[in-house]
């Protein structure tokens, strides 16, 4: 792969530190009147989402990363992996571990498409979709009538995440769900 | 559609007229000459941090081509007129700085500089103050000597902390892993850990001896000999950066030369050293302070602007 320099460190640029995949979030060029400039970068580590800051000599490099964010379809797991087939006709599989899925895992469901996170052509890290939609697998009996939204309690999905609804929802009940926030938005 | 617009808004460039007009007035009320000193050296300001853009004189009709520096600040010149006998002296000009770019940077930007014969630092921080109070409206600085500083923040005593002590605080608190020199550390540290403090406006002076640039070396607070230079800080941002001027010619020769094997050693080429200034300095400059303040960084302050872009009408990026 490239290196790149410090001024070429562009939000979205992805490259390698510490061993690990890295994509660029934030770059702030700091240089005092008199004396040696830096660059100050906000850099998410793409194997564990962990965001860090890190400081670099101006004119510093990093060698590139070979990453790349594919649109795939979420097949079925073995339990041991999940299964991805891109959707650009390629009909090219992967399969993901359980670190590489993470917390998508809660959003997982079939046929739906997910952002899978290649590097060197392997799965680490999956992005679902800001909205799914999913059914309740197990919640108390709903309200009739409740239709206000007054309380909350706890409904189990069919992935097993467990979202806070109001209290007319219920079992076989389709929610839309923020994947961000795990919040409720709505019947599907 | 090319980007065609100014990326300041009409009224931020009305307010900008503004702060340059009371900016003007000040200098006025004092009696204190204006001046203009040439863009194009063929000298440069030696600093071996600074990168000026080089560009070449031809004769028309021919001859031999030379090459010429944009100023990265109007101090070599300006020396020279106090030399002169000029008395105090003032200017706001475009100075022009090789590779800098940034929220709080453009390749070329405007500097107020202004020198006061009769002035040690302590004195020309004052008037520094008054006028930043003037334009922004703020309270008066704080002033605090650079070692303060770091015992406040990193809780060091910076004159007897050794170089490895620097570089592990700058490890630990920077995301740093590179090697540097003394000064580098002392930099980083400065720049990373105590700048985004210094939210109020503060005055930091006594800094280290090996960061003098142009300032005399004298005992300052501590009685440790320090530069006789100081910096103003508002909101977590560099503003000015003024000294009680050296005036020994031998000593600048000896400071030209050591910046020069510094960008030897930075590997970068030497620059043409000024030797009028030295001629200048023999000649005789009086005991002085100047300083230079950022004129884009002084109209952000005022109009609570994030970035430069905000405050000038075309950044590089739409030059």
């Amino acid at each position: 792969m490239a290196n790149y320099s410090t001024n070429e460190f562009k939000p979205g640029l992805k490259v390698m530190l510490d061993g690990d995949p890295c994509a660029i979030l934030e770059n702030e060029y700091v240089k005092p009147g008199k004396g040696q400039a830096f660059n100050r970068v906000k850099v998410r580590n793409l194997k564990t989402g962990r965001v860090n800051e890190r400081t670099f000599k101006s004119g510093d490099s990093l060698e590139g990363a070979d990453v790349m964010d594919r649109e795939m379809e979420f097949l079925y797991t073995d339990s041991e992996f999940w299964h991805f087939m891109a959707t650009d006709g390629s009909f090219e599989q992967v399969g993901a571990d359980e670190k590489a899925v993470s917390d998508a895992m809660n959003w997982l469901k079939e046929q739906v498409v997910y952002q899978v996170t290649l590097f060197n052509g392997a799965p680490i890290a999956v992005t679902p979709p800001n909205f799914v939609e999913l059914e309740v697998v197990e919640t108390d009996p709903g309200v009739r009538g409740d239709t206000s939204g007054g309380g909350t309690k706890p409904a189990k999905l069919v992935t097993g995440a467990v979202v806070k609804v109001p209290l007319f929802i219920n079992v076989g009940d389709v929610l839309k769900v923020d994947t961000r926030s795990a919040d409720y938005v709505g019947r599907a | 559609m090319r980007e065609w617009q100014p990326t300041a808004s009409m009224q931020n460039l009305r307010r900008r007229a503004q702060v340059i007009d009371s900016v003007r007035s000040f200098f006025a009320a004092q009696g204190i000459l204006e001046v203009d000193t040439p863009s194009l050296s063929c000298a440069a300001v030696s600093d071996p941090h600074l990168f000026p853009f080089a560009t070449d004189f031809v004769p028309e009709g021919g001859g031999q081509a030379q090459t010429f520096y944009l100023h990265t600040s109007p101090e070599y010149p300006m020396k020279r007129l106090l030399a002169a006998g000029s008395g105090a002296i003032w200017q706001i000009c475009k100075v022009y700085r090789n590779g800098e770019t940034g929220r709080r940077h453009n390749p070329e930007f405007s500097m107020l500089e202004w020198y006061r014969p009769g002035f040690d630092h302590h004195r020309l921080m004052q008037e520094v103050d008054e006028l930043v109070q003037l334009v922004l409206g703020c309270g008066p600085a704080r002033k605090v000597t650079y070692a303060q500083l770091f015992a406040e923040h990193l809780r060091v005593d910076m004159h007897q902390c050794s170089t490895d002590d620097l570089a592990s605080l700058g490890r630990r608190h920077c995301g740093f892993q590179g090697e540097l020199d003394r000064d580098g550390w002392l930099n980083l540290l400065f720049s990373h850990c105590i700048e985004p403090q210094l939210q109020q406006p503060t005055m930091v002076f006594a800094f280290p001896a090996s960061q003098a640039a142009l300032a005399r070396v004298v005992p300052d607070d501590d009685s440790v000999p320090s530069a006789a230079r100081f910096e103003m800080f508002i909101e977590g941002m560099e503003l000015a950066n003024g000294y009680f001027e050296l005036t020994d010619p031998a000593e600048q020769l000896r400071r030209f030369e050591k910046d020069q094997m510094q960008r030897r050693a930075l590997g970068r080429s030497p620059l043409p050293i000024d030797s009028r200034l030295v001629d200048a300095l023999q000649q005789g400059l009086p005991d002085c302070a100047g300083v230079a303040l950022g004129i884009d960084r002084l109209i952000m302050l005022a109009l609570g602007a994030a970035s430069i872009d905000e405050v000038i009408a075309f950044p590089f990026a739409r030059a």
